[in-house]
């Protein structure tokens, strides 16, 4: 394997808007809000830049394509901008692109911004873009929805080891439960409210066997990280943020065309998670990790991504969930900003949002959800559906 | 010898109770309940989709590549440029070098598609014809006919080789006797009154065709074992065969409490629960009526005992749920123009350019099959999807539409926009390799269990009605036994 970029590349700056029903403001607005808090965090000034990356995904309820819109709203003086669109993996890809530049040593300070404007399509749940798999693939697809694509491997989880749906059910609701209560604590947040089990297993159906609590927030917002050479960063700040790994991996069509797959869990994460760990240098993730924000876009996912990560037995998730292990006062705190359920989930935004928040915690500035002298975070961003995904798994650390 | 050399049928899975129809609507007009049920084509089934399913019924156990021509006899026809037949063709992957014609404008269509594949073979231009009828017709709400019309396909090969009932004889009627008409902008049937249609046409072109045929052959009604033809006036039925000198046992039952009037479909429905009954020797009748009247005479062969594996007539109506509301059902039928939401509205544009190179993939439900390691994979691919092979350009064409499957995971999503919410699909495992994502139809969410076996079957995907286009796709159903 490739060096990779560990401890070549530092975040130096971070912002992100409050996620949520934004019906006053445009995607332009979020990026607007975004952006200044992350040069502020920074501490530099447009000259400063020397490229940028935009994330967006449902650009045609959003911003439009290109990265003109990006360019064009900050007023970036003839850059280069590039956008990139990786399903809800986004938001890390654009995060990616401004490493790997900084990386291979062509820039010094890079931007990378996600946003995503949801609320503007009239119902519900994610827009309706039935060729997003394209113009031909779409006639042989099914009248999905992503709930209905992750309840699968709800129904299948439950069916290999053996719980009933009510049991399941039960399981998936701690998780909620925990991640309710940690973006209770966070201003920023989408969802604000405590939830008990008895409201998450009774609440209405969205796709059998999730509920309305078992998925996400859909939600407008925005998130910036600036980054820069690892050897440049203290000059800028004297908390960076390190990167120690980032890493994508895709689906080979293996899982939606063959019958090995078992469907109860996400193989791009299973193998992006080994590739994250041997450039990060991670032996026992279970023990070295300090906190974790994962994809949890419904429940079922979060699950399984804590068995895909390594962290618990395959099969066994559950008796770690019951034990508090993954809770804000656990051995690793998931999702302590209320993760995709609570704090939303405004697509190009959110694999910077994950960052945003281990960038905070690790600088020890995540206020009542503060964990204890934080090492290592984790960020786990999956776009797409269980058979047919991207996985980004980035891991960063203080020193 | 020509004659028919399988048969095959489709009745839909949801009846409805003409009591639930009279019940909503029948305040209307109180003389209007009749008897008996009526079958219902589910909201992603219509007359293409119900033939494709009679005639893979039909075409059990036989080499569709020698099938060389499709006649479709239907007046519901989701297209009225655009070739249904081969539609029809390519859905169940027959060879293209094939001949091919709908029938229609009259429900006596059905048998002269008969007929005219009895003469194809028979001049020598064809050597096995598949002959589909169908038909979706509606009566407007609250009308008689809402309360006649039944939805259902039959299918008949037609060859030389493997005959089970060879044609004997054939006579037909023709008159412009309007009982029924629909023009070219009409949703609904109109009609006639009811006292004429029963004595003016039922009862005289269906005596007329089959005394003329029985002439024409030199036989009387003791010769025949069973006459098929269709009425939907019960009594009237029982009076045509009587005065045509046959014994109530010798009169196929009409169906029409169980089905109703099928259209096309309807006397080769009959026609199809005949030859289920038939022995070796026996001579059947089969007449239409519809602007005159086909009548075929038949004589089954020993060869009949051969092909009795299919749903049939009997498999289908045994296989059945009640629908249950009216509303269900006029939704359904798009009666009911329902508040589909946002969700429901957004249609993309449908390309012609990619049904066409992708036909046989997405009308034909075909993918591929790894020649160097096996795999069979759906959709068709270049590069072998196998992780242990990767074979690149070895792939040869696979049917799934005909393979055994079981659903190996599922949901029901009430998010995503369905007329019949919720909107059901799982990840289908093919029996012999190959996996995919299929909307599930024909079942409740609740009676689903992974892993339990599902087939295949065509169904309406959309209708953009904005630009005119029909989609279809094949979806998965518990299977019908």
């Amino acid at each position: 394997m490739a060096d990779g970029i560990k401890d070549k590349v530092a975040i130096i700056g971070m912002g992100c808007t409050r996620f949520g029903e934004r019906w006053d403001k445009s995607a332009q607005n979020l990026m607007v809000e975004a952006y200044t808090e992350a040069m502020e965090d920074a501490g530099i000034e447009k000259k400063d830049l020397d490229a940028a990356w935009s994330g967006t995904c449902y650009e045609e309820v959003c911003v439009g394509k290109s990265a003109i819109p990006l360019a064009v709203t900050l007023k970036l003086p003839f850059i280069p901008a590039t956008r990139v669109e990786n399903f809800c993996a986004t938001g890390s890809e654009a995060l990616r692109g401004a490493c790997y530049a900084v990386a291979s040593g062509a820039y010094d300070v890079c931007l990378a911004l996600g946003v995503e404007k949801l609320k503007d399509t009239g119902y519900g749940g994610l827009p309706q873009t039935d060729t997003q798999v394209g113009t031909s693939l779409r006639f042989a697809f099914p009248n999905y929805t992503p709930p209905g694509m992750f309840a699968m491997m709800g129904t299948r989880y439950f069916a290999q080891y053996g719980l009933s749906p009510q049991e399941g059910k039960r399981v998936l609701a701690h998780i909620t439960v925990k991640s309710h209560h940690n973006g209770a604590m966070n201003p920023k947040a989408h969802l604000r409210r405590e939830v008990t089990i008895d409201e998450v297993v009774n609440a209405p159906i969205v796709a059998w066997p999730l509920g309305l609590f078992d998925c996400c927030g859909v939600s407008d917002g925005a998130a910036a990280a600036i980054v820069t050479r690892a050897e440049l960063a203290k000059k800028f700040r004297p908390d960076p943020v390190y990167v120690k790994a980032l890493q994508i991996a895709a689906s080979s069509g293996e899982e939606m065309m063959c019958t090995d797959w078992d469907y109860a869990h996400v193989e791009s994460t299973v193998r992006n998670a080994k590739r994250a760990y041997g450039e990060a240098g991670i032996k026992n993730p279970r023990e070295e990790l300090s906190m974790m924000e994962v994809h949890d876009c419904f429940s079922i996912t979060e699950l399984t991504i804590y068995e895909d990560l390594g962290i618990s037995p395959r099969g066994k998730a559950k008796e770690d969930i019951e034990a508090g292990f993954y809770d804000l006062d656990g051995k690793i705190p998931c999702q302590p900003d209320g993760g995709l359920k609570c704090f939303g989930h405004p697509i190009g935004a959110s694999g910077l949002r994950m960052m945003y928040e281990m960038y905070k915690q690790l600088q020890g500035k995540a206020g009542p959800r503060q964990i204890k002298d934080p090492k290592l975070g984790l960020t786990h961003n999956m776009g797409g559906i269980p058979p047919l995904n991207v996985v980004s798994i980035c891991i960063a650390g203080l020193q | 010898m020509v004659g028919i050399t399988s048969y095959g049928a489709y009745v839909p899975l949801y009846r409805i109770n003409r009591m639930a129809i009279y019940s909503a609507l029948g305040w209307l007009n109180p003389a209007s309940l009749l008897p008996g049920e009526k079958a219902v084509a589910n909201w992603d089934e219509d007359s293409l989709t119900m033939a494709v399913a009679a005639a893979a019924d039909c075409l059990t156990g036989i080499d569709r590549d020698k099938v060389n021509g499709l006649f479709f006899g239907t007046t519901t026809t989701p297209y009225k440029e655009r070739q249904n037949a081969t539609m029809i063709t390519t859905a169940l992957d027959l060879p293209p070098n094939i001949r091919t014609s709908d029938f229609t404008t009259s429900v006596k269509a059905g048998t002269g598609a008969l007929v005219s594949a009895y003469d194809a073979v028979t001049s020598g231009s064809a050597e096995s014809v598949l002959v589909c009828a169908a038909d979706c017709r509606l009566g407007k709400p609250g009308g008689y006919y809402e309360e006649m019309f039944g939805d259902g396909a039959a299918a008949l090969l037609v060859g030389k080789e493997g005959v089970i009932a060879s044609v004997e004889g054939t006579h037909s009627v023709s008159y412009d006797f309007a009982d029924t008409w629909r023009a070219d902008t009409d949703t609904y049937n109109r009609y006639w009154e009811d006292r004429w249609i029963r004595d003016e046409g039922y009862s005289r072109f269906i005596a007329e065709a089959v005394s003329g045929l029985m002439s024409k052959c030199n036989l009387q009604p003791k010769d025949i074992a069973k006459v098929a033809y269709p009425c939907q006036y019960v009594r009237a039925h029982a009076d045509i065969g009587k005065k045509l000198g046959f014994e109530p046992t010798q009169i196929q039952d009409h169906m029409f409490g169980a089905i109703g009037h099928t259209g096309t479909a309807y006397p080769l429905q009959v026609l199809v629960a005949a030859l289920e009954d038939a022995k070796p020797g026996d001579r059947i009748i089969v007449a239409s009526h519809g602007n005159g009247s086909d009548a075929l005479l038949l004589q089954v062969t020993p060869e009949i005992e051969k092909k009795r594996q299919r749903l049939g007539i009997k498999g289908h109506l045994a296989s059945k749920k009640d629908l249950a509301s009216y509303e269900k059902y006029a939704t359904f039928r798009e009666v009911l123009d329902i508040d589909t939401g946002g969700r429901g509205e957004e249609v993309a544009a449908t390309q012609m350019s990619i049904l066409w190179r992708d036909r046989r993939m997405i009308l034909g439900l075909c993918g591929c099959k790894c020649g160097a390691c096996g795999t069979p994979q759906f959709p068709p691919q270049e590069i072998c999807a196998n992780p242990k092979c990767g074979a690149i350009g070895k792939m040869e064409v696979y049917r799934f539409s005909d393979k055994k499957a079981h659903l190996f995971t599922y949901t029901g999503d009430v998010l995503a926009f369905s007329p019949s919410p919720p909107a059901v699909y799982g990840t289908v495992d093919f029996e012999g390799g190959g996996r995919w994502l299929f909307d599930v139809t024909d079942c409740e969410l609740e009676s689903l269990e992974v892993g339990m076996p599902v087939e295949m079957s065509l169904r309406r995907k959309y209708h953009d009605a904005q630009r005119g286009v029909h989609v279809y796709f094949w979806k998965a159903t518990p299977v019908r036994a």
